[in-house]
Parts: structure tokens; C-alpha cells; sequence
């Protein structure tokens, strides 16, 4: 597999009123060709940010990406020409946004959004754009495509603006697609829909997929291979299989652990990770787990792991071995 | 086996709510919120409702509650109508029965102290004096594992998981028997979420509580409940006890629910074939005629548009809605 996108050292920060947010702290990853890659981690560790930033899509200021790359096909898009980079973000990395208000217009019907990268970027005209627009509404599953595109986004159910900004991302047919949390604030039921489509659009079309999420089964039904995030850092990354049936960073672990299973009768009690994720106004001098961590040495508080390969093709950021107590 | 203790019963009870339009406020419509369901709930169980957003949890919750004045039906606690109850009579009854809110951030009052807020209901109620009441509420800060330090702090000061502690603390003031939790962790981060259930399992465990468990993830409501209920716009579809209603599901609704939760397990995952339910959930408006499901179900037949199924005990204790209830094996292709 060729790699197609790759992220290095990339840091992110916002410089607010209180201080200084360290969102992302250092961040590098490659996608392959044809691959999807899960990234997990909870609340305000930093995936829609370290996702945003590689495509220049954060507010700046009070953002600041302080150093990284973001290479694809052999260019930085950091340093790229606002009018190369909306290029890219049109017609080659498509984008599904976590909060689907935020990416349509609520004054534009659903057609004439749908019809302008169309326009801009494939150069088509208005009635090749509109034909275009209602292959994609169909093959997004909305019945009625040709009514529906005179719709405005309020007129949608929140499964069907889901979809439709899908259908707004894959519309000019790019090699990657990122999409933070498309299927978090819908029901199980519609989440299924969303992802049985993506599944098999990522075959009929042969792209690579980017999924950010927090559901760890999410992850395990859609993933190649999988990041785990935590304040700002990438703590873990391995083939999926591997992830789950092996776990290294002990937050991954006790992510694990703390949940329950539909599949299994169980009663007993859930193991619960103590304690909260740390603040971010500073940069950690230790391992920002640390406070949290049942397997803590004291190397954990002197010095902060950086990510290191424990097993094939497996990554994992911690100065300990879970599976013998003994430092690595 | 022995009698079950039946704390709340719970009859054909309906909530709608008026749809008013133009400047006189005309009623042109009603939201179907909750449309007629009957259970019980038995003494120190936990009963899982579950269903998809905007199915009528919240409202049949609250409902219970009196938070809103029913359309129809009846909520009998310990033998009394509390829909019939006159205003005195009720606050005594209130007292026992208590509520967990669905959002950590938005059901605290930013403006008042941790004290404030879990002293509130006690003072409504006018149970205890100053000292005890400053004591009383050290002590719950305590059970909810919160340090009694904080009580002089805002809501502002602390995070999800421990606000929801508050509320929680808060819930228990009035040392009630009965406690509605409308997705007590749904806000909360993964890593959160099993702090706050094992709390109330704890406290289940020491006061003898029942628990009204709302949810829409349905392992967790797996986890906790000892009995669970499946809800589909306004009505009950599946009732059952835990073990039968996740290994032997019959409504096609609950299986199709079933079948779509993701199990964080890529081996599983691998293997499972999940029924991918067509369109959207209708709107409680004009919900459709018959079985509601019917606009959705894989196992639809002209009956199913014409008469509502009934809601049959198909074993003990086991009720399902469904006209072929029989004959749903044929999606269970896992
Ligand atoms: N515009 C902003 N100004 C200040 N801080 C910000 C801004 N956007 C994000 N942050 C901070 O950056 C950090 C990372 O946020 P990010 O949105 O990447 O989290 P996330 O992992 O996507 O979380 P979620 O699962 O909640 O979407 C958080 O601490 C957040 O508060
Ligand atoms: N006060 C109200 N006035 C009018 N309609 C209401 C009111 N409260 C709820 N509804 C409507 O009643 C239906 C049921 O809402 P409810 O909040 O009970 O659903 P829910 O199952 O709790 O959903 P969720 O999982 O999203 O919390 C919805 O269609 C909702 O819009
Ligand atoms: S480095 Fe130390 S504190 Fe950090 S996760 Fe590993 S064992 Fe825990
Ligand atoms: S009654 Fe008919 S439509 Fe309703 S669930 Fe049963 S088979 Fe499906
Ligand atoms: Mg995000
Ligand atoms: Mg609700």
C-alpha cells in the first residue's frame, strides 16, 4: 500500500483569555491507500482539532498551528496558497463536519450547495451539476432526490443532513475522507444506515477514510487501524484487531474495561478509570495520564513517553509494560 | 416465586401536547408524546426504558413525575391515583419519589451554591433545621464521593461527572424510594460514565432504591437493568427481563435496535450482520395508523396499517406488540 496522506509534529494551540491551550501536542500519522483509520479518544483530546488544523480549517487567531505538516500528494498544505488549499478541500479531501449546521448554509436550498464545488471545482454547468447532485442524493439513500434539492437544511431530519453532507463531501470524488463524529448525535438505527453507506461507498469509490469517534465500537466494526488520543497526544496506534485483543497504553485499556457489552451477560461491576483528563493550559512536563494511571512508576512523573513500538505494527506511548507490571 | 412488591403502577397513560398556531393560539394539533403504555415497576428493581431519540422517554418520566398534567391515564403510588391527589397529599408523596436530569450542564443552577442546590428540596420541604441541614448535606457530598469541602462552589467548578454527582446527591435529600434517571451518563465522557453507574448501583445496593432507568445506549441499560422496556414514538413495543429481552428479542423493532449497537469488538463486529432499517422514525403529529413500526418493519402486512397490535403477555412476563409476535425469528440472523 502507497502511503497518501501523512501528518508530522503537528501542534495546535489556541491562545485564549485564560491561557494558552496545548489542543494538540505533537501529532504524526500516514494514511494509506484505500485505508480507514479510526481515531478515538474522549471529549477535548484534540481529534476535530488535529483534523481541522491539516486543513488550515481552524479559527486563527485565537488558534495558532505552531509546527507540523500535513503532506499530501508531495505538498504541505500548511504552506499552501489559500486558493491551492480550497482546491484540495473541494475536490480532494472531503470533509464531514461534526456538527452538520455548521457546514450548510441555513439560507441556501440543499441543491444550490451541493451544485457549487461542483461548478468551482469540476467546472461543470448548471445542468450537469443538478444531475449530478441527484446521483448523489440517491446515492446517499434519499428517496425523492429532485423535490428534496429544493429543500433548505432545516427541512431535513438530522439522519438525512447527515447524509447529505456525505453526499457533499464524496461530490467531487476525493481521495480522502475525514469525518469527525458523523454518526454521534444520531440514533443507533440511522447510525447504521450511515455506516453500512460508507462501507460500501469506500468500495464502489476505492478511497481512504479518516473516522473520528468516541464509540469504541464504532471503531472495531469500521477501522483498519486505529490512534488513540489523550490530552493532546496520540498514547496509542495499532492494527484493530490489535487494539482491542491487546491493548498497550493503559488508558486504552481501561477504556476497554470500563465498558459494557451488549454480547455478554455480565453483572459485575464496571472498572471505571478515576479521576478527569487534565486541563491543557499547560504543556505536560510528565505523562499526562499519570494522575490517573493504577500502573504509575516514578520515570512516569519525570519524564513524559513519546510514542514507541511494542509489538508489530503496534505503538503505544508508556514507560510501562501492563501485561508484566515491569517498565519497558 | 415470591409476589413482586409493586411500587408504581402505571395505566394507559397519555401525554399530549397541544400544537398551537396564529395570534389566538389556536389548537391545531397534538404531539403524540407518550400515547398509552401500562406497566409496573416492582420495589428495588431497575427498569430500563429505552428508545430512539424523541420517542417519549423524557415526557413519560416526567409525566410520572406530575411535572406535566397527563392527557389520560393513571399513576398509582402506593395505592393512591397521584394524578387525583389534591396539593398537600401530593407534596408528601413528591418527596419520595425524585428525579436525575438528562443534562449535567443545563439542570444546575449556575447562580447557587453546591448547598444551595443540594439543600433545596429540603427546605421546600421543611424537614430540617440549619445545622442539620449543613450536616445532611455534607454527608451526601460524601456518599457521592465529592469532597463535603466543596459545598461553598458553583456548578461552573467542576466537571460533568462530578455535577452529575450533584445531582445525584441532590436527588437523595429527601431519602426517596423511587428515583427517574433520565440518561443520567449520556453527557458524560466514556471514561466518566462507569464512575457515575457503579455509584448508583452502590446506592441502590445500601438505600434499597428502584430506579426508572432511561437510556438510549443499550449496553449500558443491559448492564443495570434488571428488566427493560423498549419504547417507539409514543408506545411500548417489547417488555421483558433483561436476559430475555437482549437474547430473545420478538418485536422486529427491538431486534433491529439490537442488531445495530456496535460492540467494541472488531471480531465480532467482523461477523454480524446488522438489519438496516429504512427511513426515519414518522412524527408523533400524525403518527401512523395501526402499528407504528409499520412504516419501517421488514415484516409488514396490510393488517399492520389497519389495527394497532395488542400488548400480549406471549410469556410470563414477557409483552410484546406485534401481530406476528410468533413469527419474527427470521430476522434473528446474527
Ligand atoms: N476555538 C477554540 N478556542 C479555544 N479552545 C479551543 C477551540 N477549539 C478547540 N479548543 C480546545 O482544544 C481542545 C481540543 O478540542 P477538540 O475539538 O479537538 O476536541 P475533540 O477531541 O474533537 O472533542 P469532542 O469529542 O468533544 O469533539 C479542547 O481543549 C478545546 O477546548
Ligand atoms: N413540552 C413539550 N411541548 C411539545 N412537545 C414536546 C414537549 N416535550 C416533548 N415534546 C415532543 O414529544 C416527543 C417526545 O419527546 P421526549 O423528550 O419525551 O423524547 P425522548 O425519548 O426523551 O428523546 P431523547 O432521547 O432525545 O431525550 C418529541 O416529539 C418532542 O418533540
Ligand atoms: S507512562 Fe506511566 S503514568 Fe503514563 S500511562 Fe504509562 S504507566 Fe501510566
Ligand atoms: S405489527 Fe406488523 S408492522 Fe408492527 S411490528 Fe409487527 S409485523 Fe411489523
Ligand atoms: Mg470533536
Ligand atoms: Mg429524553
Amino acid at each position: 500500500m502507497a502511503e497518501l496522506y501523512s501528518i508530522k509534529d503537528l501542534e495546535t494551540q489556541f491562545h485564549t483569555r485564560e491561557g494558552t491551550v496545548h489542543a494538540v501536542n505533537g501529532v504524526s500519522l500516514s494514511l494509506q491507500e484505500g485505508e480507514t483509520l479510526g481515531i478515538v479518544g474522549e471529549s477535548g483530546c484534540g481529534k476535530s482539532v488535529s483534523m481541522l488544523s491539516t486543513l488550515r480549517l481552524i479559527p486563527q487567531p485565537p488558534g495558532e498551528i505552531v509546527a507540523g505538516e500535513a503532506i499530501f500528494q508531495g505538498r504541505d498544505l500548511l504552506k499552501l496558497s489559500r486558493e491551492e488549499l480550497r482546491h484540495v478541500r473541494g475536490a480532494q479531501i472531503g470533509f464531514v463536519f461534526q456538527d452538520p449546521m455548521t457546514s450548510f448554509n441555513p439560507v441556501h436550498t440543499i441543491g444550490k450547495q451541493l451544485m457549487e464545488p461542483l461548478e468551482i471545482h469540476l467546472g461543470m454547468n448548471k445542468k450537469q451539476a443538478w444531475d449530478r447532485a441527484i446521483e448523489m442524493l440517491k446515492m446517499v439513500r434519499i428517496p425523492n432526490p429532485e423535490d428534496r434539492l429544493k429543500d433548505y437544511p432545516h427541512q431535513f431530519s438530522g439522519g438525512m443532513r447527515q447524509r447529505a453532507m456525505i453526499a457533499m463531501a464524496l461530490s467531487c470524488s476525493p481521495q480522502v475522507l475525514i469525518a469527525d463524529e458523523p454518526t454521534t448525535a444520531l440514533d443507533v438505527t440511522i447510525q447504521a444506515q450511515i455506516m453500512d453507506l460508507v462501507l460500501s461507498l469506500r468500495k464502489e469509490l476505492g478511497m481512504s477514510i479518516i473516522w473520528i469517534t468516541h464509540d469504541l465500537g464504532v471503531v472495531a466494526g469500521i477501522a483498519d487501524r486505529v490512534i488513540v488520543m489523550y490530552a493532546g497526544y496520540i498514547v496509542e496506534e495499532a492494527r484493530v484487531k490489535d487494539l482491542y485483543a491487546k491493548p498497550e497504553h493503559p488508558y486504552t485499556l481501561g477504556l476497554l474495561r470500563s465498558l459494557p457489552r451488549l454480547d455478554m451477560d455480565e453483572k459485575k461491576r464496571l472498572a471505571s478509570i478515576e479521576g478527569v483528563p487534565p486541563v491543557l493550559f499547560k504543556k505536560p512536563k510528565f505523562c499526562p495520564f499519570a494522575s490517573r494511571c493504577s500502573f504509575r512508576i516514578e520515570k512516569c512523573l519525570d519524564e513524559n513517553p513519546s510514542l514507541m513500538l511494542v509489538g508489530e505494527n503496534h505503538k503505544a506511548a508508556c514507560w510501562v509494560d501492563t501485561y508484566t507490571g515491569k517498565e519497558r | 416465586m415470591p409476589e413482586k412488591d409493586v411500587i408504581l403502577h402505571v395505566e394507559d397513560l397519555k401525554m399530549h401536547f397541544p400544537i398551537k398556531r396564529g395570534v389566538i393560539q389556536r389548537t391545531v394539533g397534538y404531539v403524540h408524546a407518550v400515547d398509552g403504555i401500562t406497566f409496573d415497576i416492582y420495589r428495588g428493581e431497575t427498569l430500563g426504558l429505552v428508545g430512539e431519540s424523541g420517542c417519549g422517554k423524557t415526557t413519560a418520566g416526567r409525566t410520572i413525575l406530575q411535572l406535566y398534567k397527563p392527557t389520560a391515564g393513571q399513576i398509582v403510588f402506593e395505592g393512591k391515583d397521584l394524578v387525583k391527589l389534591k396539593n398537600e397529599e401530593m407534596r408528601q408523596i413528591r418527596r419520595k419519589i425524585q428525579m436525575i436530569f438528562q443534562d449535567p450542564y443545563a439542570s444546575l443552577n449556575p447562580r447557587m451554591t453546591v448547598e444551595e442546590i443540594i439543600s433545596e428540596p429540603l427546605l421546600v420541604h421543611n424537614i430540617e433545621n440549619g445545622k442539620e441541614i449543613h450536616d445532611h448535606v455534607r454527608s451526601l457530598l460524601e456518599l457521592v464521593g465529592l469532597n463535603p469541602a466543596y459545598v461553598d462552589r458553583y456548578p461552573h467548578e467542576f466537571s460533568g461527572g462530578q455535577r452529575q454527582r450533584i445531582g445525584v446527591a441532590r436527588s437523595l435529600a429527601l431519602k426517596p424510594d423511587l428515583i427517574v434517571c433520565d440518561e443520567p451518563i449520556s453527557a458524560l465522557d466514556v471514561s466518566i460514565q462507569a464512575q457515575v453507574v457503579n455509584l448508583l448501583e452502590d446506592l441502590q445496593k445500601e438505600f434499597g432504591l428502584t430506579y426508572l432507568f432511561i437510556a438510549h445506549d443499550l449496553s449500558m441499560v443491559r448492564h443495570i437493568s434488571t428488566r427493560v422496556i423498549v419504547m417507539y414514538l409514543g408506545v411500548f413495543v417489547e417488555m421483558a427481563d433483561r436476559k430475555t429481552l437482549y437474547e430473545n428479542p420478538m418485536h422486529p423493532y427491538s431486534i433491529a435496535l439490537l442488531s445495530a449497537v456496535p460492540i467494541p469488538d472488531p471480531k465480532v463486529e467482523e461477523k454480524r450482520k446488522r438489519i438496516i432499517l429504512e427511513g426515519d422514525v414518522p412524527s408523533p403529529i400524525n403518527p401512523p395508523s395501526g402499528c407504528r413500526f409499520r412504516t419501517r418493519c421488514p415484516l409488514a402486512q396490510a393488517i399492520c396499517a389497519e389495527e394497532r397490535p395488542e400488548w400480549k403477555e406471549v410469556e410470563p412476563g414477557h409483552y410484546v406488540a406485534c401481530h406476528f409476535w410468533y413469527n419474527t425469528k427470521s430476522l434473528q440472523r446474527r
